[in-house]
């Protein structure tokens, strides 16, 4: 089986795995950074959005023999103390109901947030339009955005 | 203080406080996904714990463990159940932390995430709980000291003398409290003496989901542990007969690869499901299944009717025809009634069947042995899934044990039991812990299914445009949705409710407000209609309905209290300024009583290009005593949300009984872009104990949607999911 180097959360993992495994499988079965959510495995839900060179990417459909070079950032990498500007927005709010699709928002948001520091509505339903959440908590996201916007 | 006589029996406190001291309430350490972390930073973590009872741990530094009985589907009982024992007990939320408990039929009850009942149900029991620990830390305290009971007062986790000086801590006085004997009866505090109750608490989860660890079913991993997939038939009323099993087994990554039987004797509800045997692929990499899932090929058997939409509407409309009555109520003559009529109106309403789709596909670890069987995952039914598998494996219920995860979503999904069963067959068949994962695919497909409706109302008007006869008939697949003795039951003088059910192979099962979902669509949106046609206000409408209901009901009895009914009419009416008009805003309402609980809502809608969107909602809720208020709120703006989004844009069609949708680029879920701006919750304050809240908010939703389509677009839509009937092109013109 092939092998590859990924830098994931500024480290550096050796991972055996075929060619086509998606980058999900490899956080969550391999690595157990299990943050980053299998959701529909065809990019349609946002639930395993990582963030690769600084863009939030699907991690279900990048295959980890593209990803070898790249600056991998999943969840559990966003910040030391898990206080980002989006997570404490998120706290603040207390935007989870289930909380499974989280990861996947914060994610999107927090690249949102870094390329465009106050979003209007239209461009945080833009970027956002890819995560789904089934509990429905959109409405505090779009509010937690906005505070972490601020933060 | 309302005193209460304590339900438990000293025997089932000592089962449990001696299991805790054993090590079972608190050893699965696996999870420390299960143990709340908010709070531990701020108060040292205890050297020594107490177990008080078996919801109450408390350690030597006043840390505080609370226990939650039941499943967590993101309806925040984790947070608001703890609440409730918190409050009783009277200690600082600061100093709490809280862990899942797992399945003990021995001592907690109703450990189960349904019918929006586990506040409701548990409400005396946890209040019980917390007042019992205080109790029992009181006599403590007054042992230690030498003064009665009644000498002492305790407040946020401190007891102090009331006439004297001395003051000692829950910490302090906890290893004392283990000895002492339960109290016969316990003082309940009065409603309004409460601190924590009624005031927004923070998920004591969300910090870990925000940082993403390891909280959920398929999250979880153990040492050893196989990974596992399953390939159902493509379609209703197919069977496995065999699969290219060799070719399969040889594939990379794949351990074993072979057909499980999960047909069991006498099975329940909650045992419901498309497919009994299914072909199961073990290995060690899930990519590496999902690629053995896809080269399986396999020979199916036909073996009942492979079914298709067309025939499922041809179905329910026969079903209505038939006559064949399940259920009904008939007041006064609505025949006769109907003929004097000066105005009448029938309309007949639809809805497709739909999937529950929680975020978190379907899931479960099974590690069964010769003698025992250790099930861990989300199920929102854990006392249901360890008598099947039980059944499933001939094994005692005693050998089995359920500990819950959290969960990605329920919406009803996991109230069925079969994929913690096929976990177990697989589990028995290879002899070796296994974590079986459906793929979205498999999620969609499978079936347990919200049913599709069809319901035929009619009303008739006087000449004087009094609501003198009205009728609902209505059938599903399998169940017709129709409530015969709820509103406007007891409201018309001349009354005729029928339900009728008719057959399909597709399996289905609860799926949020079951049932209420269709019908206050259905009913509410009809209102509307008759309201108009009575030349009448709609909230004026229903308010006159609900005034006979109070004053001089028609027949014996109605489900609900039409004066809470009528409340949040009112107060929706009040807070969204009802008879305001705004330019380009046009407005729909409904209110809808179920599991217990009223909602009222106001929906806003703008055309954006010509296309519906919903702007703003207002909701007006009486659930009785609300626990945590935000949370609260979060949960009433996910039904909405849920309610909306489905009415709209969802639906699950059928092909020679396959699924045509089977993820989600087929099947539509609502989107942000497509979410209400802003979702505004009040509620009615009351003393009443409380009732449901995961449910309600959504059934109303789908009738205040439809009426304000109506206003925005001018068509009364009566087939879900509304966006494929809009007439966009009449809305340009």
């Amino acid at each position: 089986m092939p092998t590859f180097q990924l830098k994931i959360n500024g480290e550096s993992h050796t991972i055996e795995a075929d060619n086509d495994t998606p980058l999900l499988w490899v956080l969550r079965d391999q690595i157990d950074l299990v943050g980053t959510k299998y959701g529909c495995g065809i990019g349609q839900c946002g639930a395993c959005t990582v963030h690769v060179n600084g863009n939030a990417l699907r991690s279900c459909a990048l295959q980890v023999s593209q990803l070898q070079g790249m600056d991998i950032v999943t969840i559990e990498g966003l910040s030391k103390e898990g206080d980002h500007p989006i997570q404490k927005a998120w706290l603040e709010h207390d935007v989870p109901q289930c909380g499974y699709c989280q990861s996947g928002q914060i994610m999107t948001a927090a690249a949102l947030i870094k390329n465009n520091p106050n979003p209007t509505d239209k461009d945080i339903d833009s970027a956002m339009d890819g995560n789904l959440c089934r509990c429905g908590t959109y409405v505090r996201i779009k509010q937690a955005i906005k505070t972490a916007s601020k933060l | 203080m309302t005193k209460i006589k304590t339900q438990y029996n000293r025997r089932s406190f000592i089962k449990v406080s001696a299991a805790a001291g054993g090590g079972m309430l608190i050893g699965f350490s696996w999870l420390t996904g299960c143990v709340s972390d908010t709070n531990v930073e701020k108060v040292e973590v205890p050297n020594e714990w107490f177990d008080i009872n078996g919801y109450i741990k408390i350690g030597d530094t006043g840390l505080v463990t609370i226990y939650s009985p039941n499943p967590e589907i993101g309806q925040n009982v984790k947070t608001s159940m703890p609440m409730i024992v918190a409050e009783e007990l009277d200690v600082d939320w600061k100093n709490v932390v809280v862990e899942q408990a797992p399945l003990n039929t021995g001592f907690y009850q109703n450990q189960f995430a349904g019918g929006s009942l586990s506040i409701r149900l548990s409400w005396n029991a946890l209040r019980m709980a917390g007042a019992t620990g205080r109790r029992m830390l009181l006599e403590a305290a007054a042992k230690e000291w030498g003064v009665p009971v009644l000498d002492l007062n305790a407040t946020q986790g401190i007891i102090k003398e009331k006439n004297g000086e001395r003051t000692i801590t829950y910490g302090e006085i906890a290893s004392k409290a283990v000895g002492i004997e339960i109290p016969k009866e316990v003082e309940l505090k009065d409603i309004k003496d409460f601190k924590l109750i009624g005031t927004s608490v923070k998920n004591v989860d969300a910090k870990k989901i925000v940082t993403g660890q390891s909280l959920f079913g398929l999250d979880f991993k153990r040492e050893g542990m196989q990974l596992a997939m399953i390939q159902h038939p493509p379609a209703f009323g197919m069977k496995v007969k065999d699969f290219n099993e060799e070719e399969i087994k040889r594939m990379s990554g794949v351990k074993d690869a072979f057909i499980i039987d999960t047909s069991i004797k006498d099975p329940t509800w909650s045992d419901e499901k498309g497919f009994l045997q299914l072909i199961a692929i073990v290995g060690d990499s899930t990519w590496q299944l999902m690629k053995a899932k896809r080269a399986v090929k396999a020979n199916w058997e036909v073996i009942s009717e492979l079914e298709n939409s067309e025939m499922h509407l041809k179905n329910l409309e026969e079903a209505i025809a038939s006559g064949n009555v399940e259920e009904s109520r008939k007041d006064g003559n609505p025949d006769a009634a109907f003929k004097k009529a000066a105005k009448i109106i029938e309309r007949t309403y639809s809805s497709p069947f739909l999937a529950h789709n929680t975020m978190e596909p379907m899931n479960f670890f099974a590690n069964v042995t010769d003698t025992s069987a250790e099930l861990i995952g989300p199920t929102q039914t854990p006392e249901a899934l360890e008598g099947s598998v039980s059944k499933l494996l001939d094994m005692p219920i005693e050998n089995i044990t359920v500990d819950m995860t959290r969960m990605g979503g329920g919406f009803g999904r996991r109230l069925y039991v079969h994929f913690g069963m096929e976990a177990a067959a697989i589990s028995k068949k290879i002899g070796a812990p296994v974590k079986l994962i459906y793929t979205r695919e498999d999620d969609m497909t499978q079936g347990t299914y919200r049913p599709a409706y069809q319901s035929r109302y009619k009303a008739g008007l006087d000449e004087n445009n009094n609501l003198i006869a009205f009728s609902v008939k209505g059938s599903g697949l399998p169940e017709g949705s129709v409530f015969p003795n709820r509103f406007p039951a007891g409201t018309v003088d001349n009354y005729l409710a029928e339900k009728m059910s008719t057959k399909t192979n597709v399996t289905t099962g609860a799926w949020r407000a079951p049932r209420s979902h269709f019908t206050a669509g259905a009913e509410q949106s009809f209102l509307d209609e008759v309201a108009e046609l009575a030349e009448k206000d709609p909230i004026d409408f229903r308010l006159e309905l609900f005034d006979r209901a109070i004053k001089n009901p028609v027949g014996e009895k109605h489900e609900y209290d039409a004066e809470r009914y009528a409340g949040v009419l009112k107060l929706v009416k009040e807070k969204s300024n009802w008879g305001e008009t705004k330019p380009g805003i046009h407005r729909g309402v409904a209110a809808y009583f179920c599991h217990s609980s009223y909602v009222a809502e106001v929906v806003d809608m703008v055309l954006e290009n010509g296309h519906p969107k919903v702007k703003k909602v207002w909701c007006a809720v009486d659930c009785g005593i609300v626990v945590n208020r935000d949370a609260a709120k979060n949960m009433v703006q996910g039904g909405v949300i849920d309610g909306i989004g489905h009415a709209m844009y969802s639906q699950l069609t059928f092909n020679n009984g396959a699924v045509n949708e089977n993820n989600f680029d087929r099947y539509q879920l609502m989107r942000h872009s497509q979410a209400p701006e802003d979702i505004e919750v009040f509620f009615v304050e009351n003393e009443i104990a409380p009732t449901g809240l995961g449910e309600p908010g959504l059934p109303p939703a789908v009738g205040a949607l439809a009426n304000a389509l109506y206003q925005a677009t001018g068509q009364r839509l009566t087939k879900q999911p509304f966006a494929n009937h809009i007439k966009t092109k009449k809305l340009l013109g």
